[in-house]
C-alpha cells in the first residue's frame, strides 16, 4: 500500500537559486499561481460584459453570491469599519476556498496542507490585525488585554494568559486549517489504499466511503475557509473596537 | 525497539483525545436539534452558527491527530 502521507510531498518544477537561498517553484507554488489565476478569471470574466442581453448570466450570480457572502460576514462581524479591509479579507477566503477546492481534484496538491503556507497567512493577518489595532488606538491597545469586571488582584495572573492566548491565535488559525486538510486527505487516501487489497468482494465498502468523503471534504473545504476568514473578521473586530 | 513501541503506544494515547471531541459535537448537533424544533424559524441563522462550532470542535479532534503524527514520524 502507496504511503498515505505521500501526496504531500513537495517536489522541484523549476528549480531556481537567488543569493544561494533555493527559491524553486514547487508544485505547492504551481497550484497557487492556478488558484490565483482561477480565482482571477472567476471574478473578471463574470462582470464582463454580455452581448445580446442586458440580464446577468449565471456566471455573474455566482460571483455576486461570493461577494455578498463575504460582504455580509464582514458587515456582521467588523461592522461599518471593516470595509476598508473588505478587499483583503475577500482576496484571503477565494485564496483559501480555492486552494482546498482545487485540492479535492484527484492528483492535484492542496497547498494548503502545509503548515507554511497556512500559518504565513496568519502570521500576516496577525500582524495586520496588530498593527490596525495599534494605529487605530495608540498605547490604549494594551487595555485589551486587562480583562473587565476583574478585581485588581488578579491582574497579575490574568494579563499573561490574556497575553499568551493573543499570542497563540496564528498558531491555532494556521493549525486548524492545515490540519483539517491533511487530515482529511490522508483519511481518502487511507480508505482508496484498501480498494485493490481487498479484491473485488470487498472493495467496493472503502470506495463507497471514499464517495462519501469526497463530499464531506467538499464541505469542509468550503467550512475552513470560512472559519478562517470570519475568524480574521472577528480578530479585526477585537483591533477596531477593543471588545 | 522498545522506542518504537513507546512510539505507537503513544501515538495511540494521543488520539484519546477524540472521546471528547465525541462528545462536543454530539452536543452541538443534539443543541441545534432541540433549537431547531422549538423554533423552526431560527433554521438559518443557527445552523450557520452551528457549523462554526463544528468546525471549531473538528479542529480539536485534528490538533490530537497531529501531535500522533508528530508522534510517530519524528
Amino acid at each position: 500500500m502507496a504511503n498515505p502521507l505521500e501526496q504531500f510531498e513537495i517536489t522541484t518544477v523549476v528549480p531556481i537559486r537567488i543569493a544561494g537561498i533555493d527559491a524553486s517553484l514547487t508544485n505547492a507554488g504551481v497550484f497557487m499561481l492556478i488558484a490565483t489565476a482561477a480565482v482571477t478569471v472567476f471574478m473578471v470574466a463574470a462582470v464582463r460584459p454580455r452581448s445580446g442581453s442586458e440580464v446577468p448570466g449565471r456566471w455573474q450570480a455566482m460571483a455576486e453570491l461570493a461577494y455578498e457572502f463575504v460582504a455580509g460576514m464582514v458587515r456582521e462581524n467588523v461592522g461599518q469599519e471593516g470595509r476598508r479591509f473588505f478587499p483583503f479579507i475577500f482576496s484571503l477566503f477565494m485564496f483559501i476556498l480555492f486552494g482546498n477546492l482545487i485540492g479535492l481534484i484527484p492528483y492535484s496538491f492542496t497547498f494548503t496542507s502545509h503548515i507554511i503556507v497556512t500559518f504565513a497567512m496568519a502570521i500576516t493577518v496577525f500582524i495586520g490585525v496588530t498593527l490596525v489595532g495599534v494605529f487605530r488606538h495608540g498605547l490604549r491597545f494594551l487595555g485589551f488585554f486587562v480583562p473587565k469586571g476583574v478585581p485588581v488582584v488578579m491582574y497579575p495572573l490574568l494579563v499573561p494568559i490574556e497575553i499568551l492566548s493573543y499570542l497563540s491565535r496564528p498558531v491555532s488559525l494556521s493549525i486548524r486549517l492545515f490540519a483539517n486538510m491533511m487530515a482529511g486527505h490522508t483519511m481518502m487516501k487511507v480508505f482508496a489504499g484498501f480498494v485493490v487489497p481487498l479484491g473485488i468482494l470487498g472493495g467496493w465498502a472503502p470506495l463507497a466511503v471514499d464517495v462519501a468523503l469526497s463530499g464531506f471534504e467538499l464541505l469542509v473545504a468550503f467550512l475552513q475557509a470560512y472559519v478562517f476568514t470570519v475568524l480574521t473578521c472577528l480578530y479585526l473586530n477585537d483591533a477596531i473596537h477593543l471588545h | 525497539m522498545e522506542l518504537e513501541a513507546a512510539k505507537m503506544i503513544g501515538a495511540g494515547l494521543a488520539v484519546i483525545g477524540l472521546g471528547g471531541v465525541g462528545a462536543g459535537i454530539g452536543n452541538i448537533f443534539s443543541s441545534l436539534i432541540g433549537s431547531i424544533a422549538r423554533n423552526p424559524a431560527s433554521r438559518s441563522q443557527v445552523f450557520g452558527l452551528s457549523m462554526l462550532g463544528f468546525a471549531l470542535v473538528e479542529a480539536v479532534a485534528l490538533y490530537a491527530l497531529l501531535i500522533s503524527f508528530l508522534i510517530l514520524f519524528t
